[in-house]
């Protein structure tokens, strides 16, 4: 999906404003968005590329104008409505009117071992890799219409692979319910001339999916 | 996102009770116990874990490390995961980790153009500016304009790679050590990296700032 989340070659947001001494978290309440979406995730009911779908689906107008707890926040209720975990006069009310899901809440002694196993995407290689280091490539010129991890700014640009990271889960597919289907990823280098046209000494690496590649 | 990322959302808890947001946050949580998903000691751990033990300084023990002992470096460019896991920092958002050197003639810079992708278990959560739209969109096309932001000015003759974390690999920036540090133990050395360091908008700090 061509979404406003691909943000990647705008110029129009401004310059960035480091803050001093940032603290973890600017208001009580964005700590516990934090961990209700951990909390919820560590129930395996979806995975991180149907997350990031969710919040990315957001109207457009939305996503740009809320806070990034804020949109961690809608992201997260709209996955709890459309996984039927709550419905909307509970999300009214705040309380529980439905029989719930039988889940088995995360336990507080088990958090340090859920988050220091996290969960790997590597996967055993379905197929021999179809690039190979120092190869040239194009990213290919598609628009797919779900999830998707092909910026729009490398889109029929050519680029050298210059890492090959094995098998991993493509984000296409596991956003979508239609299985984890591993893909070789691989670290593609596109320079500065080639993606913006001017010649500043500086490349941007992407790691990017074989179904996303083609011989240029 | 927007670009003042938190404005619009400051909470008056003490001005006049509990903003929106706040109200909005605590009616979802209280609906989440009450249907039975979620344990409240859990959220707090959860908080406890990356408000005290999860931050940047572990990010810096790895480069003061590296800094310190080249077979380390080596192993840390070669299997990062792996180098930064015999250190103790594993899991989430680092399940596959790779380390960037930085040197008089390469500087390296993460981004996440499409989210905020970064590696939670060496640098804690993002500040608000990595995850906002400035950030984001402008790093790719004009990545010295934007360490110019950073009051980072690197000569022409640098070249800037920057990795603009698309899938499940996280980066980890090696800054350059600084000059005259060679003397420093691990723990003074480890003093001198800073958060942005590891991202590549900063530099690591002198070796005279110790106090």
């Amino acid at each position: 999906m061509n979404g406003v989340h691909d943000m990647g070659g705008m110029t129009a947001f401004g310059p960035v404003s480091p803050e001093p001494d940032e603290p973890r978290f600017h208001s009580p309440w964005e700590a516990r968005v934090l961990a209700l979406s951990l909390a919820m995730g560590a129930t395996d009911r979806w995975n991180i590329d149907a997350t990031r779908h969710a919040r990315e689906t957001l109207p457009p107008a939305q996503y740009l104008s809320l806070s990034y707890y804020q949109v961690r926040l809608d992201g997260l209720i709209k996955q709890l409505l459309a996984n039927g975990l709550i419905d909307e006069a509970e999300l009214q009310s705040g309380k529980a009117s439905k029989a719930s899901a039988p889940i088995t809440p995360l336990k507080a002694a088990d958090v340090d071992k859920v988050l220091a196993r996290g969960t790997p995407y590597a996967r055993p290689s379905p197929a021999p890799a179809r690039f190979r280091l120092g190869q040239q490539v194009r990213a290919r010129n598609i628009h797919v219409s779900g999830h998707t991890r092909l910026p729009r700014y490398v889109r029929g640009r050519i680029g050298e692979i210059v890492r090959v990271h094995g098998a991993f889960v493509f984000p296409d597919s596991n956003a979508h319910g239609r299985g984890e289907d591993p893909r070789w990823l691989y670290t593609v280098a596109f320079t500065t001339a080639e993606l913006w046209g001017k010649n500043d000494n500086a490349v941007v690496n992407l790691d990017l999916w074989e179904p996303y590649l083609e011989t240029p | 996102m927007a670009g003042r990322d938190h404005d619009g959302n400051h909470d008056d808890d003490h001005d006049h009770g509990l903003s929106g947001m706040a109200l909005k946050v605590k009616a979802l949580e209280s609906l989440l116990i009450d249907k039975g998903y979620v344990d409240p000691a859990a959220l707090d751990r959860f908080i406890e874990t990356y408000e005290k033990n999860i931050g940047p300084r572990n990010g810096a023990k790895v480069v003061a490390r590296a800094w310190r002992d080249p077979a380390y470096k080596t192993w840390l460019l070669e299997d990062a995961t792996a180098a930064i896991a015999s250190l103790g920092f594993t899991g989430r958002q680092g399940e596959h980790m790779v380390a960037l050197e930085n040197t008089e003639a390469v500087h390296n810079m993460v981004v996440c153009t499409l989210c905020s992708c970064y590696p939670w278990p060496v640098l804690g959560l993002p500040p608000v500016w990595y995850k906002s739209a400035p950030y984001r969109s402008r790093t790719v096309i004009d990545p010295r304009g934007v360490l110019a932001e950073f009051g980072v000015i690197l000569p022409e003759s640098t070249a800037i790679r920057l990795w603009d974390s698309t899938a499940e690999i996280r980066y980890l920036v090696i800054p350059l050590k600084p000059r005259n540090s060679d003397h420093l133990s691990e723990d003074r050395l480890a003093a001198l990296v800073t958060r942005d360091s590891m991202i590549g908008t900063g530099l690591a700090l002198p070796a005279d700032s110790l106090s």
